[in-house]
């Protein structure tokens, strides 16, 4: 072969080699992303069903609450607009408590309870998730509009 | 009085980076030697400037002087003498100190191992330097200045995030960093050799040593935090595909490849543009860590809080950085003639197909970390990416890489027979063949696949390079010859050797703790006992227990294998006095075989406890091989090549490429 086959062939490889692992990328990139909802936007029913997504808002004071197994537990999220109970079984992070951010992942029972795998807190005492940060601004500012044009009325 | 001149030191290190930047480069343009002559001492001045700023701030925190702001933010006065230290680095200011600091240390490095390279490339890299140093001054004194005062005084800090008061952690952070600015010697030769118009054999040798160093911090970083993370968040992972410890996946995976490519270069004169391209990468993608890490545009479990203008500047910096120096490559770089033409199968061959595939996981690594912010730009949703998925890619190419690890070190330079070839290697290939069938077998397997393939190819790669070892060996006689070898010329052989074994074991490590490993959240009370993984876990019991400056509770058990125990284990929770924040300290009785996890989560009541039970074969295997490969680079930086190499190379700036 010559010097110039021999290019053409590595770059024929190089790219085919690209190409594939492009592909196989996206393909098990759709099986394995979670998408994010804030809690309104679960009541409203925009998750789809049975899938897994992710949840985020801040945890209701008062509403942590262990079971009788002594692992699972119970606990609202709410982004001031709108609330979702959570169940989760397992051993809760370190930086978990009631008034603060956290996200959690897993599916949405029909009985309207959302079945974390997995829930994660903050990890320093100023830190907010971006998209908790984001949902509670969502709803602080749908939340103004709406008391403002009742005042209106 | 004592931080103002942290502060003055600061703005003195500016102004030096601003004459480095500018001064030698200008100089070796032009042929002024005395403006050459002036970056070594430039070089120094930067060290001494920025030595100067940290130990003022060193004194802050170890006097607790929270009139500071930054030691109020990160310090305590209950904390430990030895973290009050490590606080320095604890939040965003001292970090990018201390980050400064040692690009400054490799800065003084070079201006002082570099006796004999020619007067314009000392310049011309030490002037590299200066830019990205004036970079990350600017940044510092702008957004970040780490001697800002407070008024009125407080009496006391808010303390150090109770996860960084840890001895793993204490040294994590600067291994790490090491390892990213060490990045910026191959980044700044690799510029500096673009500006002068000369990428030759003798460039590659005199980067060579110091990326491997590099490499070698980043590797006993990384491999730090993944240990840290293990014990110390208490869910017993080694890995978690998060956005941060990606950060500094990316440039070690660039870096690796880089080490490689670069030894083409010197070898064989070839891939030139492509060796210059990686040592500019494997830069830019530490900046991309710091920035990643820095701006908070990612949901990450290590994030620390952030500030959006900072996320800003750097990615401001970032694009100047990059963009700069791929304008410069794409001006220069045509160039620069390639050299040394090779075929199919050859050396060269598996060199660039390690290259590629490292490249491949680069990218693969970096669109799942950055796909969140792809899709939350158009508009598809806000996601996060699984670690399934990186694992699913991780194993997708791990395999290629590991058969073509055996087949490469063995194959000739330039031109190689697959005849030979197969000769040379049958019978590393019959006894992995022979792994894969045995660990097969019925009964033995655990059902999965990847259990067989995965101790096959640990196999193939311990018995290939057995094989290379005995041919090395084969016309010496006698222990003392092999001594003779690792002392001369053979160090950068055996270093080489012992890296690759290194990935043999951290392979033997994944697959089994991945595919063995078992865990348990279970409700305990005292006395109650649990099987796991053919242990007995007694609980005793959890008492309070008083710290230094934290509250635990701390939990005994008894491990029982059979009738015979085996470890008693305290895992704690802990309260911290300074900010009230809870930490899980796990408990572990570790071996070379397995690990015995336990860690508390929460009382129940009644003297009940959650908590979690986990057994871990070979997860010691995993940080074994990291500390292989990092033993393998010493070895082979240590090797006479660079130290004769370096006498050799004194001849004028026009002389050296020949005869390399």
């Amino acid at each position: 072969m010559k010097a110039r086959q021999k290019r053409l062939v590595f770059v024929a490889i190089a790219i085919a080699g690209v190409g594939a692992a492009a592909a196989m990328a996206l393909t098990a990139l759709q099986s394995n992303i979670a998408y994010f909802f804030s809690p309104a936007q679960v009541q409203a029913g925009e998750p789809p069903q049975d899938a897994v997504f992710r949840v985020g808002g801040l945890v209701v004071n008062d509403t942590l609450k262990r079971q009788e197994d002594g692992l699972t537990v119970r606990f609202d999220v709410t982004d001031n607009a709108a609330v979702v109970p959570v169940s989760y079984t397992g051993i809760l992070p370190d930086l978990f408590s009631e008034g603060q951010g956290v996200v959690a992942k897993g599916r949405l029972g029909a009985d309207g309870v959302f079945y974390a795998e997995e829930v994660l807190a903050k990890h320093d005492e100023s830190y907010m998730p971006p998209e908790v940060a984001d949902t509670l601004q969502t709803a602080h500012a749908e939340g103004v509009v709406e008391a403002t044009t009742k005042s209106l009325q | 009085m004592i931080p103002e001149l942290g502060h003055v030191a600061l703005i003195l290190a500016l102004v030096v980076a601003v004459v480095q930047a500018s001064f030698p480069l200008a100089g070796s343009l032009s042929g002024n030697r005395p403006w050459m002559a002036m970056a070594r001492p430039l070089a120094y001045g930067q060290f001494a400037m920025l030595a100067i700023a940290f130990a003022a701030l060193a004194q802050a925190f170890l006097t607790s002087d929270f009139s500071v702001l930054y030691v109020a933010e990160n310090s305590n006065s209950l904390l430990p003498q030895i973290y009050k230290f490590s606080a320095i680095w604890g939040g965003h200011e001292g970090s990018l100190l201390l980050w400064v600091l040692l690009m400054s240390t490799w800065g003084a490095a070079v201006a002082a191992l570099s006796k004999n390279l020619p007067q314009g490339v000392v310049a011309r890299v030490i002037s590299v330097q200066g830019m990205v140093a004036i970079g990350f001054l600017l940044f510092m004194l702008l957004t970040s200045n780490p001697f800002e005062r407070l008024f009125p005084v407080p009496p006391e800090g808010r303390d150090l995030n109770p996860l960084l008061q840890d001895p793993g952690l204490a040294i994590h952070p600067p291994m790490l960093y090491m390892g990213y600015v060490g990045f910026s010697v191959a980044f700044a030769f690799a510029i500096a050799a673009l500006i002068g118009g000369r990428l030759d054999t003798a460039w590659a040798r005199w980067s060579r040593p110091w990326t491997t160093v590099a490499w070698i911090f980043l590797t006993i970083g990384i491999a730090l935090g993944s240990w840290w993370a293990y014990y110390e968040l208490g869910w017993g992972g080694w890995w978690f595909w998060d956005p941060v410890e990606n950060a500094s996946l990316m440039p070690w995976l660039i870096g690796t490849a880089l080490i490689h490519s670069l030894a083409v270069t010197e070898k064989r004169g070839a891939f030139k543009s492509w060796t210059v391209l990686l040592a500019i990468f494997a830069f830019s993608l530490s900046l991309l860590g710091t920035f990643l890490v820095r701006s908070g545009v990612l949901t990450s479990v290590h994030a620390f809080a952030t500030d959006p203008t900072r996320g800003l500047f750097i990615l401001l910096f970032l694009c100047v950085v990059i963009g700069g120096s791929l304008a410069l490559y794409a001006w220069r770089a045509p160039e620069v003639s390639e050299g040394g033409r090779f075929d199919l199968i050859s050396r060269e061959s598996a060199l660039l197909a390690n290259n590629l595939l490292f490249v491949a996981f680069t990218v693969l690594v970096l669109f799942g970390t950055l796909a969140p912010l792809i899709y939350e730009a158009f508009d598809w949703g806000k996601i996060s990416v699984g670690f399934p998925w990186f694992n699913k890619m991780f194993l997708a190419l791990a395999p290629f890489l590991a058969v073509l690890l055996g087949l490469g070190p063995a194959a000739r330079w330039k031109h190689d027979s697959l005849l030979r070839l197969v000769r040379m290697l049958w019978l590393a290939l019959a006894l992995s063949i022979a792994v894969l069938a045995i660990a097969a077998l019925p009964g033995v397997d655990h059902g999965n696949l990847w259990v067989p393939v995965g101790l096959a190819l640990a196999a193939w790669l311990l018995f290939s390079h057995l094989i290379l070892i005995r041919d090395r060996l084969k016309h010496k006689q006698g222990w003392q010859a092999w001594v003779a070898d690792l002392r001369g010329n053979g160090r950068s052989f055996y270093g080489m050797v012992l890296a690759h074994l290194g990935v043999a074991v951290f392979v033997v490590g994944v697959t089994m703790v991945m595919n063995y490993q078992e865990e348990q959240d279970v409700r305990m009370g005292p006395g109650d006992s649990q099987e796991l993984a053919g242990y007995r876990f007694e609980f005793l019991g959890a008492e309070k227990t008083p710290g230094p400056n934290y509250r635990a509770d701390r939990g005994h058990f008894k491990v029982y294998k059979g009738d015979k125990q085996i470890a008693e284990l305290y895992p704690e929770k802990r309260s911290y006095l300074g900010g009230g924040m809870p930490m899980t300290e796990a408990a572990i009785d570790a071996g070379l075989f397995r690990d015995i996890y336990v860690s508390l989560g929460e009382p129940v009541g009644g003297g009940d406890w959650a908590l979690r039970l986990y057994y871990k074969p070979y997860v010691r295997w995993i940080w074994l091989g990291a500390i292989f490969m990092a033993l393998g680079g010493i070895l082979a930086v240590t090797d006479r090549r660079y130290r004769t190499a370096k006498s050799r190379v004194t001849a004028p700036a026009g002389a050296t490429a020949v005869g390399a």
